[in-house]
């Protein structure tokens, strides 16, 4: 009776396969929509950089002084425009009506130059001003106004300087693109990815065993012959598969725009880790993924119907999340093996130690049994539960 | 004759609810629903289960099926215990009620390959019994239908095809025709003679007394989880109709009280 292990898994894999719209909602869209998801926020985070190093903002100036036409000149990102005092109010009126031709209106002091020389901090007294019109609700003005401000203070800073501070420029960080990317990746990859596993697991697991009781069609199984725990084995394992198709997706398609969505940041780069690497998360994926499904499946069984089997099981998806965040959180990242029996907190401890390139052989070869055990001690539990008349009957 | 299926003071009963109580406007906290009952059907033999809704039918054929345990007592199908070895039991007997669904995203013809290797039975045979089956209901037309598209009728026949799809001696049945318009009612009712002539051993439960006198050597009539009369249909109708003898067995019983 081995075979109704794997009558019961080419059912699941045939109800999942040949229903287009669970494949495409389940194991194509997530990576998709991730990938382009991503893709978009990092495209405007580029635009951003992109903005500021090509945009030169057009600043309207009254009583230029000779210091600032040197930073235009240097290539500062500004554009100056002289007008005369007199045309000041009609350039706040353009400003105002969001028609005007320039982006900022500077009205200097006369002798600008002069009396920023001649002023003493330390006998006090009013210092020279200079007055910055804008509007706020129009993106390039506002922009223009910060890139103003931020030059007006450096060249403010400039005027006092005692010292640098690493001078050079670039050079200083030795963090190299490897560990660039590590510690992005290792922060951010284990709690999207225990996300999607279990974004994964809930789609198909609620619906395959608390589905199956709310239609009555378990019972017609439970005449069968078959035992209880092939039922069980069959589910979880065939479930296990979908879901990781579905997480595999997800993280494909994270993997593929985490890159981008950084915004175009030099050295993130996936490429940083080796196969050996990849092999070691898959191993904590694929019993990740069971003990999941082992969880959802057993709070499935309970459950008298899909919706109240996705109530009760999205409690146990924020915690998930929450250990997720564990990774983030150094203090929070512990190393003793012991620490691995704990589910899935060992998961994101474990991928956090991949791809930080700290893996621990050891701890991830505790993750993987612990989970397994778990995953067994979990099929036992749901096979105890389909011989259970009161849970598979409770209506 | 060979004693084929040995039901020995079976036993069952269900909480209630609070709710159920409010419902039931009862007090009490525990439902007997079969209680004390026995019978043999033998081997050939049609026994057939008749009484009123709530009388204990239903719970006692799920308890010959292996599907809930008893409390006390015990069903022997062909030597294997239902408590002991219910795996043994499923292998022995076709079960088929209204509560037992199929999927209805499948078609009929793949869920009668499915359930054929849940039961063990092998690809040549379970392709014969399907064709023939599958002609004999009209299912041929409709194979590859999804069971959601097909009539109530249609869905009835596919499910008491999948119920028997490993040629099963025992053969238990609850309330095959309810629901049924009376053409798809006769092709169930014919099929069940064609089961008796085979020689196979078929326990009906009903409450349809036509269905009892057509196809039933013996009958027992239960009543609030007793077994109240158990005789061969012959006794039964001696002296009365089914339905006169039945109502007086009830009154006796019950008290005349009306049913749920």
């Amino acid at each position: 009776m081995k075979n109704s292990i794997m009558t019961i898994m080419k059912k699941e894999f045939t109800r999942f396969f040949t229903d287009r719209r669970m494949v495409l909602t389940t194991v194509l869209m997530p990576g998709l929509m991730i990938y382009v998801l991503y893709s978009f926020m990092g495209s405007g985070l580029a635009s951003q950089f992109e903005t500021t190093e090509d945009y030169k903002a057009s600043v309207y100036a009254v009583d230029l002084p000779e210091s600032m036409r040197a930073l235009e000149d240097n290539g500062a990102f500004l554009e100056f425009t002289e007008i005369s005092q007199e045309e000041t109010d009609k350039a706040k009126e353009e400003l105002a009506s969001s028609e005007a031709g320039f982006d900022v209106l500077a009205v200097f002091p006369r002798d600008f130059d002069a009396q920023v020389a001649a002023y003493d901090v330390t006998a006090g007294g009013k210092a020279p001003a200079v007055e910055l019109y804008y509007n706020s609700t129009d993106n390039d003005s506002q922009s223009s106004y910060n890139m103003m401000t931020e030059m007006l203070n450096t060249y403010e800073s400039a005027l006092a300087n005692k010292f640098d501070i690493n001078p050079g420029g670039e050079g200083y960080d030795m963090a190299t693109d490897e560990d660039l990317s590590a510690q992005i990746f290792s922060m951010m990859v284990p709690m999207l990815l225990m996300i999607f596993l279990f974004s994964g697991c809930m789609a198909v697991a609620p619906e395959s065993i608390a589905g199956e009781k709310e239609r009555g069609t378990i019972a017609t199984l439970l005449v069968t012959p078959m035992k209880r725990s092939h039922l069980a084995i069959g589910k979880i394992v065939s479930l296990s598969v979908i879901a990781i198709l579905s997480g595999l997706s997800s993280f494909l398609g994270m993997m593929l725009s985490l890159p981008k969505m950084m915004g175009g940041a030099e050295g993130v780069d996936a490429s940083v880790y080796n196969m050996t690497d990849y092999v070691l998360v898959l191993f904590v994926v694929l019993s990740t993924v069971l003990v999941i499904i082992t969880i959802v499946s057993v709070i499935s069984a309970f459950a008298r119907n899909v919706k109240e089997a996705t109530g009760w099981v999205t409690p146990v998806m924020i915690i998930s999340m929450l250990l997720g965040v564990t990774s983030m959180i150094p203090s929070l990242c512990k190393t003793e093996p012991v620490w691995f029996l704990i589910p899935l907190y060992n998961s994101v401890q474990s991928m956090n130690g991949i791809f930080s390139m700290n893996a621990d052989v050891l701890n991830i070869a505790v993750t993987v049994a612990a989970n397994v055990c778990y995953a067994g001690i979990g099929v036992f539990v749901l096979a105890k539960m389909f011989d259970n008349e009161k849970i598979m009957f409770s209506k | 004759m060979k004693e084929l299926l040995k039901v020995q003071n079976l036993r069952k009963t269900f909480k209630i609810s609070a709710k159920q109580q409010k419902i039931e406007r009862t007090k009490e906290r525990i439902k007997v629903a079969v209680d004390d009952l026995s019978f043999t059907a033998y081997e050939g033999e049609v026994f057939g289960l008749l009484g009123p809704n709530g009388a204990g039918k239903t719970t006692t054929l799920r308890m010959m099926s292996a599907l809930v345990k008893p409390d006390k007592g015990d069903v022997l199908v062909d030597g294997a215990s239902v408590v002991k070895n219910p795996e043994e039991v499923r292998k022995k007997i076709g079960f088929l009620t209204s509560e037992l669904k199929l999927e209805e995203f499948f078609t009929p013809n793949y869920l009668f390959t499915f359930f054929s290797e849940l039961h063990g039975v092998d690809k040549a045979t379970a392709a014969a019994r399907k064709q023939s089956l599958f002609d004999k209901f009209g299912i041929t037309n409709f194979a590859e239908v999804k069971v959601g598209d097909l009539s109530t009728g249609m869905k009835q026949k596919v499910s008491l095809v999948i119920s028997i799809v490993h040629n099963p001696d025992i053969i238990i049945f609850d309330e095959p025709t309810n629901g049924l318009d009376v053409l798809t009612a006769k092709v169930v009712t014919d099929f069940l003679l064609e089961l008796k002539e085979q020689g196979k051993t078929i326990v009906v439960s009903t409450h349809i007394f036509s269905l009892i006198e057509k196809i039933c050597d013996r009958v027992g009539v239960v009543i609030d989880g007793k077994m109240a009369v158990c005789d061969t249909l012959e006794s039964l109708t001696a002296e009365k109709t089914l339905e006169e003898k039945f109502f007086d067995i009830f009154a006796e019983r019950a008290g005349g009280k009306n049913e749920k």
